[in-house]
């Protein structure tokens, strides 16, 4: 579906990502993990198109829809105006949106089981109802790959629980490949088949998530010992952070 | 995908929203109406009182003659030749001001702006003051007002955009910045003028007004605004896209340097039509749209039509006090200014408490 080769972008003169491969199949879900100013961002708005590489080769079979970091907008547009807004490369220079649109947009909210928000003003939503009419907008351009940067940053855990789950009906149901971007290796644990964790502009490690969201790598990601943690009673695991304000407090203590 | 995954809705929304639909179908056929009545009251008033009636029989007396004349020949031509040429000059320049500043609020996602504050409005004015001064009329006048006018806007674009991207605020100062750059050249130009003849030619001029505006002035507005409004309309879901921010409309799939520079083109256009003719008329742009916005909603395919009827509305109404309120005339341009700026303060405060600026 995606292939990334020898990838090098630039912002404003400074190489920010150099030397990045790695590739999705169709039907697969890749999560992006890295520190703040690791590139993520960068990454993303070159997987579509919207930043090009100085050097290197993205290839992409099929379309892509793109959800943004949750944001406002400067004017109250109701939800159906911003879902509309992705039917634009459907629409040419001097289009606009016809019955055929409409009805396409109001398909993908009963989907999502928000076709009541239809004309509440997208600025009043709430994080969690932004992010689905945002998925909206990025399904009803008809892409067969969805990129989201960090879709459950600000959320809290039932709504990233939704947005997850979410994302694997459409993987699942929908056969959509899927990147997205997280903090969180716990996300990447729950739906991802491959991760990509961003080290350094220069350095990344990639692979089948079982194989590379070890211990290990995520310690060597964060720069803190991350532990591998078990659920009681739930055939499941995570990932904890053994932060080190811990061991100041732990010597106090024994003090 | 059965279950739900929204939460509830607001509660009284569904009441809002069929109002909200309601007032949106039946806006531009009433905004319409009103237009019309508009410009009927505006052709009665004035020195000459004349009813309703009486200007209904003068304007058909030209295509089909009226048997007894019940009106003054000197009636006729106060409707014909001077109110009415003013009237519509009133109704396209607030039309094309707002459908401009709409436009531009949109394009750089900023409720902030209009032609006057990002510069385009005092770079045609440098134009205008320099044809006065070099003795151009009509198209030339237009051609240098709208040459300016861009270069304003080339200026104001240059200074504000850091790494691709514009931010409100560096958009706002630096059309300031290049106003007042303007204003100092149109000042230079007012040392030069003939005292006697061209500086207060000029000085008038650049007050704002549309008092003595004549058919061939009507026709140089409306072959700049007509077009560059139909321009913008066209590209009114563009706006829409381009109003979520640069980097969000090219991920959407918008030609953004191309919609950006069609928008400024036309709103130069529009500003430099305007002032070739009548001078400073500022603020317009940047009050209807918010009055538009409030009733329609923001999408521009609704937000361009109504901003620019309202404006034409409002502007025909302003002018009416313009050549009503004294025995003599009061430019247009400052009943528009002591309107606009209070409501800019207004918007400014609000945007304030929502951490308007921030937001990029």
């Amino acid at each position: 579906m995606i292939e990334v080769r020898n990838l090098t972008v630039e912002r404003g003169g400074k190489p920010i990502l150099s030397g990045y491969e790695f590739s999705l199949e169709a039907g697969g879900i890749l999560a992006v993990l890295g520190a703040n100013g690791v590139g993520k961002t960068t990454l993303i708005n070159t997987l579509i198109g919207v930043l090009k590489p100085r050097q290197g080769t993205v290839q992409v079979k099929g379309k892509v829809g793109f959800v943004p970091q949750l944001f406002e907008v400067p004017f109250a547009y109701s939800c159906l105006d911003i879902a509309l807004m992705g039917r634009a490369r459907h629409l040419g220079l001097f289009g606009s949106p016809g019955k055929k649109d409409f009805e396409i947009v109001r398909h993908y909210f009963r989907m999502l089981g928000i076709e009541s928000l239809e004309t509440h003003a997208f600025n009043a939503l709430s994080g969690g109802q932004r992010q689905l009419v945002m998925i909206a907008q990025a399904l009803v351009s008809e892409c067969e790959l969805l990129v989201l940067d960090e879709p459950c940053a600000a959320l809290d855990y039932k709504n990233q629980d939704k947005v997850l789950k979410l994302l694997h009906q459409l993987q699942t149901e929908h056969g959509l490949t899927i990147i997205f971007s997280t903090h969180m290796p716990q996300h990447a644990v729950e739906i991802a088949t491959d991760v990509l964790l961003m080290t350094s502009g220069t350095h990344f490690m990639r692979g089948k998530t079982v194989d590379v969201l070890t211990s290990e790598n995520l310690s060597t990601l964060y720069d803190l010992p991350i532990a591998r943690a078990n659920f009681d009673g739930l055939p499941k695991h995570t990932f904890a952070p053994v932060f080190r304000q811990q061991e100041v407090r732990n010597d106090g203590r024994s003090d | 995908m059965s279950k739900s995954l929204a939460e509830a809705p607001f509660p009284g929304h569904e009441k809002r929203g069929t109002w909200r639909r309601l007032a949106t179908v039946s806006v531009l056929p009433v905004l319409l109406i009103l237009l019309v009545l508009a410009i009927l009251y505006s052709v009665t008033i004035g020195r000459y009182n004349l009813s309703v009636h009486e200007v209904a029989l003068i304007l058909i007396d030209n295509i089909q003659p009226v048997a007894q004349p019940s009106w003054e020949p000197v009636e006729a031509v106060v409707v014909e030749q001077v109110r009415l040429p003013r009237i519509i000059a009133a109704v396209i320049i607030g039309f094309g001001l707002s459908i401009s500043g709409a436009s531009l609020q949109g394009l750089f996602r900023n409720p902030l702006v209009d032609p006057g504050i990002i510069g385009v409005t005092s770079g045609a004015g440098f134009g205008g003051t320099l044809a006065i001064l070099l003795g151009m009329q009509g198209y030339t006048k237009l051609s240098t007002a709208f040459l300016f006018g861009l270069c304003s806007i080339f200026l104001v674009k240059f200074l504000s955009t850091v790494r691709g991207r514009t931010s409100m605020l560096t958009l706002v100062l630096a059309g300031v910045v290049i106003s007042a750059f303007f204003s100092a050249a149109i000042s230079i130009a007012k040392l030069l003028a003939d005292p006697f003849q061209k500086l207060p030619a000029i000085t008038y001029w650049l007050m704002g007004s549309i008092a003595s505006t004549s058919y061939s002035d009507v026709l140089l507005i409306a072959v700049a605004v007509v077009p560059a409004s139909i321009a913008i309309y066209l590209l009114r879901f563009q706006i829409n896209l381009m109003s979520l921010g640069e980097e969000k409309a090219r991920a959407l799939g918008t030609r953004v340097v191309l919609v950006q520079w069609i928008i400024l083109l036309a709103s130069a256009l529009i500003s430099a039509g305007v002032v070739a003719t009548s001078g400073i008329i500022g603020w317009v742009g940047l009050v209807i749209p918010h009055v538009a916005r409030a009733i329609v909603g923001a999408d521009h395919k609704r937000l361009l039509p109504v901003s620019g009827i309202i404006g034409a509305i409002y502007l025909l109404m302003v002018d009416n006090l313009s050549r009503t309120l004294t025995t003599s005339e009061i430019p247009l341009g400052i009943i528009t200014a002591l309107v606009g700026v209070p409501v800019f303060a207004i918007i400014l405060r609000r945007l304030h408490t929502v951490g308007g600026w921030s937001s990029d």
